[in-house]
């Protein structure tokens, strides 16, 4: 076996479907979380297994510190969304809580 | 043949722990596996020679992201997703999951990659003078959305004092949906 592009695809792929499997069947929102950072994850290693094998050059891999900025900011205002709902509705089920005012 | 054996544990490592994040029926025990997943998926980073992403990586999404994930999971007391029973919920999102997984391998096979690693250099100093040149509008917007998410996780956390000053609450809330929105 000789490790290339294709592997870090599939790895990428199945993260990405669990990622999809865990947003789609939690209902704890900050399971529904976990799910996207799965899928993140997913796009990143495509971003730097084909900066890697095709671009060999780091524009893929600039791409890639961006997602991880962004999705660190993403997951700050979640969970700040996530401890104002439950201070509010007393649960974090995402079914269940629909409104962020009261 | 020893970085073939790397990968597959490395590979391994990420993905057994990602399905205990989305099989665990315990919070807290989908958290830890979560580091995990991203430790596993920093070591497929320093595998490629992205030696700054892997940092990054660890930095950021182990030292940050999962330490929030965990301190709001045990704040929110609802370690267990106990509603999360029954084939309703199970089923189409398996199907769902797997057709995406179908057509992204589907994709995968049916390319004749030909890309080839080259020798592994050193990013950082490359990272660096991309971000200052060719990214520098999008490198400056992010530090703008970092801005705002802080800002709007502040004011999204904060205690909220109905008895107060009736006044002003329908202002912070205006306030509160602006930085959600931007």
């Amino acid at each position: 076996m000789n490790v290339g592009l294709p592997h870090f695809l599939t790895v990428g792929a199945i993260l990405f479907a669990l990622g999809l499997f865990a947003v789609m069947s939690r209902r704890n929102a900050i399971g529904i979380l976990m799910g996207v950072e799965l899928m993140l994850n997913a796009s990143n290693i495509n971003f730097v297994a084909f900066s890697r094998y095709v671009e060999h050059a780091v524009d893929g891999q600039i791409m890639a510190a961006f997602v991880i900025v962004l999705a660190a900011a993403e997951a700050a205002v979640a969970l700040a969304i996530v401890l104002a709902m439950y201070r509010n509705f007393g649960t974090a089920n995402a079914d269940i809580a629909q409104r962020l005012k009261r | 043949m020893t970085g073939d054996l790397i990968f597959i544990l490395l590979a391994l490592l990420t993905l057994v722990s990602a399905v205990w994040v989305v099989l665990s029926r315990n919070l807290v025990h989908a958290g830890f596996g979560l580091l995990f997943t991203l430790f596993g998926a920093a070591g497929l980073y320093a595998y490629m020679g992205a030696d700054f992403i892997a940092v990054t990586q660890v930095m950021v999404y182990i030292g940050g992201v999962l330490v929030l994930v965990l301190f709001t999971v045990m704040m929110t007391h609802v370690p267990r997703d106990k509603q999360r029973h029954g084939v309703d919920r199970y089923v189409p999102a398996a199907v769902f999951a797997l057709l995406v997984f179908g057509v992204l391998y589907k994709t995968i096979t049916a390319v004749s990659w030909h890309g080839l690693a080259g020798p592994a250099h050193p990013t950082v100093a490359r990272i660096g003078a991309g971000v200052m040149t060719d990214y520098i509008f999008p490198f400056e917007y992010v530090s703008l959305v970092l801005l705002a998410a802080m800002i709007g996780a502040a004011l999204l956390t904060r205690e909220y004092h109905p008895t107060a000053e009736e006044g002003d609450a329908p202002a912070e809330d205006a306030a509160t949906d602006q930085e959600v929105a931007s």
